[in-house]
């Protein structure tokens, strides 16, 4: 402990970022050793009350129970914590404050995530019991103003795309890519061209764009990158045939290059008789600029809390917007959202549909707030957003290229899209110093920043997005604190491999994590296996 | 781009003022940000601006222009609802949404398990509390929706077990089979497992006909769509006698006074949260929860993020991290279970305060008041002349069918009716089960006083 009596610290102006001197920010998240919930309970307390059941309904019902089977009645009330209102409040408070959220930080280092500002006028509107307390089965009568919103938002979506329509109802760009490989096996099968069974992917596409292939039950082809950093066409050219089913891929991709041959790409596999499925994920940088649908895909899909400013939730709720040119729109998942001329509607009538791909219609709250974003914005504002947020990453590269021990893979010289994955290689060769460990040291500054999915294909891998939602001085702080931390892997390695220190939490010992005789998905399994734990 | 006299400068984009751009411009040595899109070939460049409305660049008048929008609405707040079938209309406490309102959980992502300690820790709480109302060790965090957690068990006891074929009882949500059967259809073979119409639950002698060695999984919900709480022990059971894996779809809100599916023999047992302290939001607030044994072939089948508890350097802290990551297509693409991603983080947040704020004595106190309630409106729904119950001996939880048949009147031309005095009547099902005749499926919860209820009776006795 700093005995701030005897030993003063430095002046503190000196972290203050504004004075424009090379400093980090003097950072300390909260610690409040949390207990877990169950060791707060105190027997009897009570958190909420719920309404008491009229004397009248329990003099006339008597036995509600009597019908029922006696194995299906719970013999002891369930174990959970016993706590008052204000202890449960206080509780999740502090485990709030042991949470970085983007809305405290400079948060650029979530590459691939399109971390950007979530207006909260948007949050305002979505908590109006007009929004939050809608039943999905009223009567569509009554639901007029939320069918219009999503309609009128869906004609937005069309014309950053090309496509021909949408459909709201993926909870997440993962149920949206796995939508997509339900469309193109709905679209041969409906053609009889049942010998299509393999989907190619690359690399550098999210993980779900090869996981749902498989699961649709495609072979999967991986391409990866040539020395441009684009997948390589040559592969793609070895690997289609009549068994290509499609191609689902990122275009940039998570490298930010941007790959001028996606139409070629396109036309192979078409030429092949598949289809080809454009994951938007990385579109921040391209509204208003190029679109989907005049590359020839015939499918795409957006991430709402990506691109179109909804919260992230820690992960979700979410909405992957799943796109479709007008030959396939008959295969997307129902309803879609329609006008008569006079009303809006779901319709239902979709025979040729691949069916539900979740519950009711999706997260509609999160298409209300995607509309409100484009609403405050309009055409111009939507090209300003893609402008910024690529001249913000092209500022940041060229700062974080500075930076000792740092580089950019592939295409060297060439600007970039909307992010580009980084890597400390060299870094990781004058000192030994990986680059997960440099991203945890970030955090003792309040930042952070995420290496890459996996396999690394680009060693030591850093992914960093700024979006447009950051301002060139929050660029600045986020390149001094890398530079700090990189310096600090040169001159202090040890401080840097046993950081955290700032954090609410240690360097965790994550053995147990993959041992079945000590890993505890609940407090109950922990407490039935403490025993093991310190073995 | 624009004029500079007229250019908008955006309160979300910092850097859209003049001075920024040109700063930054000039500090990597380009002329304008056409540099940065050279790789785009020009006939892939789009020649026109996006054709959308003007927009609504004052927060006031965007405010303005969406709440006038979202005015069209008639919320359940505004009117009497008894609509249920898969989304509920419960009380929220006011901390529920006090906690997932908070920036520090409403933006973060996915950082790391030092700088997002708290997230990992409130969904470790959340997983932990659905496992002592699940008599279950292993819950994962969440997935979309109840549906999504239903497919998934199926092919998780697939892969467990390596056989292709699942009963389904067709007495879950239409929709929820709808899903799981595209969803599932690459490598098991479905085979639905009809509905008794005498009970309102699954037909026994069919699903005993449909058993045999190669079933991997016996999949119902419990209650089911129709609002029976079916002798579960009975089915899982007879699963079992075959060695298939019997899963059990539930409402977690049950479960204060319902035995958990674990005790009567369940090995996977997933369900929907929305009913755990999140608004409906048309059908938003859903998400989903799967719970096993901590089995550890079973635990391996999960797609799903598990947090796991664990030690740190300094004696007694606790961490957290992912059990298991390489099952995960995080870890393995294509080669790992199904697939993960963003789903419903915050609402597993949210039920965990839920859960923590109800505690046992309010979880118990709530189910048993919706029993109560649906034993009274059963009661006093059968006694208007016209009006049939058509599983009135059998036990419902929060909903159950009731049948119009002899009003002359179909259930659309009731509920429109309904709808003049401010009612939503409850679903109407004889498009989807026409065996039910003119039936619509009507839901009371905790919120519905008898008040509410002679209320809804005296306007359907006066419309029919």
């Amino acid at each position: 402990m700093t005995d701030l009596t005897k030993n003063p610290i430095e002046d503190i102006r000196s972290h203050r970022h504004t004075d424009g001197k090379p400093n980090v920010r003097r950072y300390h998240q909260a610690r409040w050793d949390e207990p877990i919930i169950f060791e707060l309970s105190a027997e009897g307390e009570r958190g909420v009350l719920v309404p008491e059941v009229d004397e009248e309904i329990k003099r006339t019902t008597k036995d509600v129970y009597k019908n029922l089977p006696a194995s299906m009645m719970r013999e002891s009330l369930p174990a959970l914590p016993e706590l008052s209102q204000n202890k449960v409040l206080r509780h999740y408070l502090r485990m709030s404050q042991q949470n970085l959220g983007a809305d405290f930080q400079v948060d650029i280092g979530q590459g691939t995530c399109t971390m950007k500002y979530n207006p909260k006028v948007n949050e305002h509107l979505a908590r109006s019991h007009k929004m939050s307390e809608l039943h999905p089965l009223q009567d569509q009568d009554t639901v007029q103003g939320i069918l219009e919103i999503t309609h009128k938002f869906e004609q937005i979506l069309k014309d950053i795309s090309g496509m021909s329509r949408f459909s709201f109802q993926p909870r997440g760009g993962s149920a949206a890519i796995y939508a997509n490989a339900a469309v193109i096996r709905k679209y041969h099968e409906s053609r009889g061209d049942t010998d299509r069974d393999e989907i190619i992917t690359t690399i550098f596409s999210h993980p779900s764009d090869a996981a749902c292939a498989k699961l649709a039950g495609f072979k999967v082809i991986t391409l990866y990158p040539n020395d441009d950093g684009y997948p390589d066409i040559e592969a793609l050219k070895a690997a289609v045939s009549d068994r290509t089913a499609g191609l689902l891929i990122t275009n940039p991709e998570d490298t930010g290059i941007f790959n001028p041959d996606i139409d070629e790409f396109v036309r192979i596999v078409h030429k092949a008789g598949g289809l080809c499925a454009y994951d938007q994920a990385n579109a921040n940088g391209l509204l208003g600029i190029t679109r989907a649908r005049d590359a020839g895909f015939d499918l795409c899909h957006f991430n709402l809390h990506k691109t179109f400013s909804t919260p992230h939730a820690c992960g979700g709720p979410a909405v992957g917007a799943q796109g479709a040119s007008k030959e396939l729109e008959c295969f997307l998942p129902g309803p879609l959202i329609d006008h008569d001329g006079e009303r809006y509607f779901l319709n239902e009538d979709m025979p040729h549909s691949i069916g539900k791909v979740s519950a009711f219609y999706g997260s509609a709250s999160i298409v209300m707030r995607a509309y409100a974003w484009v609403m405050n914005l309009g055409a111009e504002g939507l090209r300003e957003v893609a402008e910024i947020a690529v001249l913000n990453n092209n500022y940041l590269m060229h700062e974080v290229l500075k930076i000792k021990g740092i580089s950019a893979p592939y295409a060297e010289g060439k600007r970039r899209i909307e992010q580009v994955r980084y890597s400390w290689e060299e870094l990781y060769r004058d000192t030994g110093i990986h680059s997960e460990q440099l991203g945890i040291r970030m955090a003792d500054y309040g930042l952070h920043y995420w290496t890459s999915h996996h396999p690394f294909v680009v060693p030591e891998p850093a992914t960093l997005e700024p979006t447009e939602a950051y301002s060139v001085e929050d660029l600045d702080e986020y390149v001094r604190t890398l530079k700090a931390v990189s310096e600090e892997a040169y001159t202090n390695p040890a401080m840097v491999r046993s950081a955290p220190h700032n954090c609410p939490i240690h360097k965790i010992k994550p053995e147990v994590l993959d041992d079945p005789e000590r890993w505890s998905v609940t407090w109950r399994a922990y407490c039935r296996k403490l025993a093991n734990q310190n073995e | 781009m624009s004029n500079p006299e007229t250019k908008t400068v955006y309160p979300y984009i910092p850097n859209s003022t003049d001075q920024a751009r040109k700063k930054m411009l000039s500090a990597v040595s380009a002329e304008s940000v056409e540099c940065f899109y050279a790789d785009i070939p020009k006939y892939l460049r789009m020649q026109r601006p996006l054709d959308m409305p003007e927009p609504f660049l004052s927060e006031y008048e965007l405010k303005q222009h969406v709440q006038k929008l979202l005015n069209k609405n008639r919320s359940t707040e505004e009117c009497l609802s008894f609509l249920g079938g898969g989304c509920y209309q419960h009380h929220v406490p006011s901390i529920c949404d006090e906690i997932n309102q908070r920036s520090e959980f409403l933006t973060a992502y996915a950082g790391e398990p030092y700088d997002d300690h708290g997230r990992f820790q409130a969904l470790f709480e959340y997983c932990s509390m659905m496992g002592e109302l699940l008599e279950m060790d292993i819950v994962n965090v969440p997935v979309y929706d109840g549906h999504q957690a239903a497919a998934t068990s199926i092919r998780m006891a697939c892969r467990y077990t390596g056989k292709r074929k699942a009963l389904v009882s067709a007495t879950i949500h239409p929709d929820k089979l709808s899903m799981i059967t595209e969803y599932c259809r690459s490598d098991v073979d479905i085979q639905v497992i009809n509905v008794d119409t005498v009970t309102g639950g699954m037909c026994m002698e069919s699903l005993k006909n449909a058993l045999d060695d190669q079933t991997a999984v016996v999949y119902f919900d419990n209650p089911g769509y129709l609002g029976v709480v079916e002798d579960g022990e009975k089915i899982c059971a007879l699963a079992a006698s075959f060695d298939a894996i019997p899963a059990v779809g539930v409402d977690p809100l049950s479960l204060g006074v319902l035995a958990p599916p674990s005790s009567y023999g369940a090995r996977l047992v997933t369900g929907e949260i929305q009913a755990l302290g999140i608004h409906m939001q048309f059908g938003g607030g859903n998400g989903g929860f799967i719970a096993s044994h901590d089995e550890t072939d079973l635990v391996m089948q999960y797609p799903s993020r598990l947090f796991g508890i664990a030690p740190t350097e300094v004696q007694g802290e606790y961490g957290f991290g992912d059990v298991a990551f390489e099952r995960t297509s995080f870890d393995k693409r294509e080669n790992g279970n199904e697939f993960v991603g963003t789903a419903s983080a915050l609402w597993g947040i949210t039920a965990g305060v839920y859960l923590s704020l109800m505690g046992p004595q309010g979880m118990h106190d709530i189910a048993n008041g919706i029993f109560q309630r649906n034993a009274y409106a059963k009661e006093r729904l059968a006694s208007i002349p016209g009006i049939l119950i058509p599983h009135n001996n059998q036990s419902h939880f929060k909903e159950f069918v009731v049948n119009f048949d002899n009003t002359g009147k179909t259930v659309e031309e009731i509920n429109r009716l309904l709808l003049k005095q401010d009612i939503f009547g409850g679903h109407d099902l004889s498009e989807k089960y026409p065996q039910f005749g003119q039936s619509a499926l009507y839901c009371f919860t905790e919120i519905h006083s008898r008040d509410d209820i002679d209320t809804l009776c005296d306007a359907l006795s006066e419309v029919i």
